[in-house]
């Protein structure tokens, strides 16, 4: 630790019980980006699902709205320590979208406008894990924040959840992400502090 | 809507303390364009879990490191290569 | 030793406040005393990193405002009211505080006292900084460099050094001082106000013909806007330097 800054408080935090170890909660909701926001048109965006075998399951927007969606409330962290509870979104379960898909794979990449990547085990992207939300907090989820839609997997950190999220591929093998190919957790459970290679 | 990066000024402490060099006065050339100039004249993208560079012409991912207390890693793939001068 | 100090290992150093001093109502300059300081370049920066009682830190990059002079060297803060570093160090740290920083740091946007050709200087606001640094190196050194500085700001009120630029300028042909107002000037001002356009930069600035190397600084929009002037207007890309102030400030 560097030298305590006399009278140095810094920006609003909290520090809780209830977060896991090292998170503090904020007020605001920070914006974390690696490159520019993409601007994807309503009319342009699609969301895949490529099995290990090829096969591929598309929904343009309107298919994709016309999927039954839920309202979740969820506490989310983020590696760089900050965390927000009871966060409001609504967004299509991963289990709607997979429902039909055949698939003996064990892991998931997620892919986004821009190309962002992320990885994780399918079993975490279902059971009412995950989501593909469209909504945050009441509006349509703004650019910044990912939208049109973004990738919402609150039980591991933030980063998981693919911001401008285009589809998801399914693979045998895990496949690292663009954080998880330069030293963060390959699985990231904020609750065993799994921020970094190793830990 | 304004993007959040800022200039390859950014880079020279973080790379500086892993390196021992000076990286913004060094030209490199992007993998993707071709683009070729300092890496002081890159765009980055500093409000994330690590530091990513872009090419201003292009946005190729040419640089990115994390750092964690005990740790840095870094991930140059996107130069063809960095030419550095000696003083 | 100056361009030694551009290379080798970053390493954290505890200064020490020695002096804080207010430029206008909303910036403050810091006197820090840096035991083991290796020296700098003007245009360079330092790290700054504040550390909370519970741990949590960040850290802000400010540039150096002061000529090389031992152990000692001056940063300038602009206060941001919505930040989360600035109304600390402008209003919080006092002489006798410990202030954690590393440096020098940054190798591209420096001026080499010794380098005789004309140099520009185009300022945006707390873009001034850096550019400061270089004018006060060239006072100490006695150099013959002719250097322009253009200093764009809003009003009077927000002016960084007026008197020791006036001061510097009036007692040196070879330094030439214009102030550039975007929102108001002085009473009795009978000059353009606004900002830095094509006209006022011609006007302004070294022709091209006298190849001057440029050191642009400011927020990401000045320097976008008057890099991309200066260029237009004939001068060599490969001679400007440009360091922006970016979002992450504060």
């Amino acid at each position: 630790m560097g030298t305590v800054s006399r009278g140095f408080g810094g920006r609003r935090r909290r520090h809780a019980p209830e977060l896991p170890p090292g998170q503090y909660l904020v007020e605001d909701f920070p914006v974390l980006s690696a490159g520019p926001t993409p601007r994807v048109d309503l009319g342009d965006w699609e969301f895949t699902i490529a099995t290990e075998t090829g096969e591929r399951h598309r929904w343009d927007w309107a298919a994709f709205r016309a999927l039954p969606a839920e309202s979740v409330t969820v506490d989310i962290h983020c590696v760089t320590k900050w965390s927000k509870l009871g966060t409001g979104w609504e967004g299509v379960s991963l289990d709607t979208l997979m429902d039909g898909v055949e698939t003996s794979a064990g892991f998931a990449l997620a892919e986004s406008y821009g190309g962002y990547t992320t990885n994780l085990p399918l079993e975490d992207l279902l059971d009412g894990k995950a989501w593909v939300a469209f909504r945050f907090d009441g509006e349509d989820l703004a650019p910044e924040h990912g939208g049109p839609a973004r990738l919402l997997v609150p039980h591991l950190y933030f980063w998981k959840s693919a911001k401008w999220v285009r589809g998801i591929r399914l693979l045998d093998s895990d496949e690292p992400g663009f954080w998880e190919s330069l030293g963060y957790h390959d699985y990231g459970d904020p609750w065993r502090e799994q921020r970094y290679w190793g830990d | 809507m304004t993007d959040m990066w800022t200039d390859g000024n950014a880079l020279a402490g973080p790379m500086q303390e892993v390196l021992s060099i000076d990286v913004t006065a060094a030209v490199g050339r992007c993998v993707a364009c071709g683009r070729t100039g300092p890496i002081a004249e890159t765009r980055v993208y500093d409000h994330a879990p690590g530091l990513v560079a872009r090419c201003p012409v292009c946005d190729q991912v040419l640089l990115r490191m994390v750092r964690c207390p005990r740790r840095a890693w870094l991930d140059l793939r996107g130069l063809t290569y960095l030419q550095v001068a000696f003083p | 030793m100056a361009r030694a100090a551009v290379l080798g290992r970053l390493i954290w150093r505890v200064a020490r406040v020695a002096a804080v001093r207010d430029e206008t109502p909303t910036a403050r300059t810091l006197v820090l005393d840096v035991d083991g300081w290796p020296g700098h370049l003007p245009g360079q920066h330092v790290d700054v990193r504040l550390t909370a009682a519970d741990g949590y830190s960040t850290q802000r990059s400010y540039s150096i405002a002061s000529a090389p002079d031992g152990t000692r060297l001056e940063l300038t803060v602009q206060r941001l009211d919505d930040g989360e570093v600035s109304p600390y160090l402008t209003q919080v740290l006092r002489p006798g505080d410990p202030l954690e920083l590393r440096g020098p740091i940054g190798g591209w946007f420096v001026w080499h006292p010794e380098d005789a050709t004309p140099v520009l200087l185009a300022a945006g606001g707390s873009g001034v900084v850096p550019l400061m640094a270089m004018v006060r190196t060239r006072v100490a050194h006695a150099s013959p460099t002719p250097v322009r500085l253009i200093y764009s700001t809003r009003t009077p009120d927000t002016v960084l050094y007026r008197d020791e630029l006036r001061q510097a300028a009036a007692g040196d042909p070879q330094l030439r001082v214009d102030l550039v107002y975007t929102r108001g000037g002085p009473a009795g001002w009978s000059g353009p106000v606004g900002r830095l356009d094509a006209s006022r930069l011609a006007t302004l600035a070294w022709p091209p013909g006298a190849a001057p190397g440029c050191f642009v600084c400011g927020p990401t929009g000045f320097v976008e806007a008057v890099a991309n002037l200066l260029v237009d207007q004939g001068h060599d890309p490969q001679r400007i330097r440009t360091e922006r102030f970016g979002p992450s400030g504060g």
